[in-house]
């Protein structure tokens, strides 16, 4: 019988470089690997000798689309190493610029990237033929989100406000005005767009995930809870090396993450939504359920409709925040550096995103160590590939390719970010 | 009906973070503007469609740290009649070029396990190490607005009005009070302005993103930050960041220690 290869060299629509590889043997997909070539950066390296307090600037290069969650993975990693614990309204401030991050990187990702997919259009552009509304309202949603980066971090890319300890300097609450005023319309949008992403045809697929996120004992979880997934883990976010582990594989210059004791996992939207589905509000609940969902979706395809609730639950959030904000006495925190290990895990909007530095007493890092949400998603991304194609193994390759093009897509990949994490080990002798 | 013939514009990832294309995507009150004025001809991250050159414009993202993008800006200055790189990576050679200071080798071995599966140059280096290059936009990440003046520009055939003064001047153009002069340590007085003073606006010193300006006098400004306390180690970090190759920064770095 026939061999045959059906590839992609060039994946568009997704942050980063990366191909798909699809081999086809007597009617049986042999391999399905994403096959990520963005060349490395060294991140993990050459933090390596740099000061505690650059880091947080640092580490945003990590990542143009989501440079929030890596200054707060690193700020809490960097506090927790100092005994520093940041509260009240300055951590306030740090959920209201990640609601921004979710809210813009959202909205980029469900209206300009995905949403082509499932209606038949190269781009956002070409659909605005057909559907500018639905274009123009996207583009609005993502700046309400990129006005909070800026209000609050100073500009949308590569904010430069987030300090360890809190803040450079802290908005009035005359400069939150206007954020409320745009994320009111921006919430009505948002429900607009889910109701819209639901009516998209959805391909009849569901996988059986083992779902990781943080999960908060009374929030819906961006800085801070344990990490727990739907089979057995519940583990302090300090323990994620003793359930966790990364490979390096000949095909990708991002590791690929398992779980040690059974291997693929999921994290982002998906996750988060079936571990956290009742710390949402009841009206993003009733929501859900309003577009056919349980508090759990197993169809990967479905995540555009969770993404796009997301984007409601953040909207609302910042509200919330904005609502209750009363600028607090100073800025940030005294941080006095000392030897010793810390850990962060925030949510990203891609999933978590897990850091470890270790310091010596003037708060230079001597190892660094960075895992964000693509490289843990990789095994899972190729593991839906594997079925996807295996499905519709009947159809032409462009049908077959397409399709799985929109697999991979599904997980909003930032490959940009996931190739330059890679396992730091220094042997000295 | 024929359609006018629009300006085809291409934009190209090498090695970076995506923020300065994204910047393209960020301006979302210009963007479907812009996408009717213009043919999107190449730009993988918001299309799938993807037409061949030649292309009146390119705007080239990264930095140069593999050999096969040593070969491919090749051929994308071959189809490009214009060449603009956008940011600190294409322009500088961005933060991944702090590898030029170390022995890439030893680099490699202590990152990966399997270092056989790794292919990288020893430094990153801008395009314009690589192939002739008709504007920098400096920054990281660049800012919007630059990038609409500098795209529209070379459309129209005229040069960019992109100033190349320090951001000392936009701080007094914004009525910023000075952060040096309350004690805070400032890259402001050698860097490209650009940002709009974003930094000293926020009660902190400029850490430099949009790299040197032009004739930056920055052992004066050295001189300066030890004055109010900084270390040579605190210097030597400051100007090797994400303009580290940039060579006044390279510079002026290697005079405060290795």
């Amino acid at each position: 019988m026939a061999t045959k290869t059906i590839r992609v060299d060039y994946l568009a629509r997704v942050e980063g470089e990366g191909a798909l590889d699809l081999h086809v043997n007597d009617g049986r997909v042999t391999t399905a690997q994403l096959n990520i070539f963005e060349p490395p950066r060294f991140f993990e390296a050459f933090l390596r000798g740099r000061g505690y307090a650059e880091t947080p600037d640092i580490v945003a290069r990590i990542c143009g689309i989501c440079p929030i969650a890596y200054q707060m993975s690193a700020v809490h990693a960097i506090e927790s190493a100092f005994g520093v614990k940041v509260d009240g309204q300055l951590r306030a401030l740090r959920r209201l610029i990640y609601c921004g991050e979710w809210i813009e990187s959202h909205a980029l990702h469900v209206v300009m990237l995905h949403a082509p997919d499932f209606l038949g259009f190269p781009d956002a552009i070409q659909m605005a033929r057909d559907h500018g509304d639905a274009v123009r309202n996207g583009l609005a949603l993502k700046k309400a989100g990129n006005e909070v980066m800026r209000v609050l971090g100073g500009r949308e890319i590569h904010p430069v406000n987030v300090k360890v300890g809190g803040f450079h300097r802290v908005p009035s609450s005359a400069e939150l005005v206007p954020l409320g005023e745009n994320l009111k319309r921006a919430h009505d949008l948002a429900t607009d767009l889910v109701r819209w992403v639901a009516t998209f045809p959805f391909p009849e697929f569901e996988q059986n995930y083992e779902f990781v996120a943080l999960r908060h004992p009374d929030e819906y979880p961006f800085n801070e809870g344990r990490l727990v997934s739907n089979r057995d883990i519940d583990i302090d976010i300090a323990d994620y090396e003793t359930e966790f582990e990364e490979r390096h594989v000949a095909h990708s210059t991002a590791l690929h993450s398992v779980v040690k004791r059974r291997g693929a996992y999921l994290v982002g939207p998906l996750a988060r939504y079936a571990l956290n589905f009742d710390r949402l509000p009841a009206s993003v609940q009733t929501l859900a359920r309003e577009t056919g969902l349980g508090p759990e979706c197993n169809n990967p395809f479905q995540s555009i409709i969770v993404r796009a609730l997301e984007i409601v639950y953040a909207c609302q959030e910042a509200l919330r925040l904005i609502a209750a904000y009363e600028p607090p006495d100073v800025a940030s925190m005294r941080v006095t550096p000392r030897v010793g290990t810390g850990f962060g895990c925030t949510e990203a909007p891609r999933g978590i995103c897990w850091h470890r530095y270790d310091f010596d007493a003037e708060g230079t890092i001597r190892e660094a160590r960075i895992v964000p949400p693509t490289s843990q998603n990789q095994p899972s991304i190729e593991a839906d590939l594997k079925a996807v194609a295996t499905s519709i193994l009947d159809q032409s390759d462009d049908i077959i390719r397409a399709r799985c093009e929109q697999s991979i897509r599904n997980y909003d990949p930032c490959i940009s970010c996931s190739a330059h994490f890679l396992r730091l080990s220094v042997h000295r002798t | 009906m024929t359609e006018r013939r629009r300006p085809r514009l291409a934009v190209w990832k090498f090695a970076s973070c995506d923020g300065c294309q994204l910047s393209l995507l960020d301006c979302e009150d210009e963007f479907l503007a812009l996408a009717d004025a213009i043919q999107i001809a190449n730009f993988p991250e918001a299309s799938s469609a993807v037409e061949d050159g030649p292309y009146d414009l390119s705007l080239v993202e990264g930095s140069i740290t593999t050999a096969h993008d040593a070969e491919r800006i090749r051929k994308v200055r071959q189809q490009s009649r214009h060449l603009i790189t956008i940011g600190a990576c294409a322009t500088a050679g961005g933060i991944q070029a702090l590898r030029n200071f170390a022995d890439v080798n030893d680099f490699i071995a202590a990152v990966y396990a399997s270092p056989q599966y790794i292919k990288a140059l020893a430094t990153s280096t801008p395009i314009s190490a690589h192939v002739t290059v008709d504007f920098e936009l400096h920054g990281c990440p660049i800012n919007k607005e630059q990038l609409i003046e500098v795209i529209s520009a070379f459309l129209a055939g005229r040069k960019p009005a992109i100033a190349a003064h320090s951001v000392c001047v936009e701080c007094k153009r914004c009525g910023t009070v000075c952060v040096m002069v309350q004690g805070t340590p400032c890259l402001g007085p050698v860097t490209h302005a650009g940002c709009g003073a974003i930094c000293p606006s926020y009660r902190r010193g400029c850490y430099g993103c949009y790299g040197p300006m032009e004739t930056p006098n920055t052992a004066a400004l050295a001189r300066e930050w030890r004055m109010l306390g900084a270390a040579p180690r605190d210097i030597r970090r400051a100007f090797r960041t994400f303009n580290a190759a940039a060579e006044p920064f390279l510079k002026e770095s290697q005079a405060h220690g290795n």
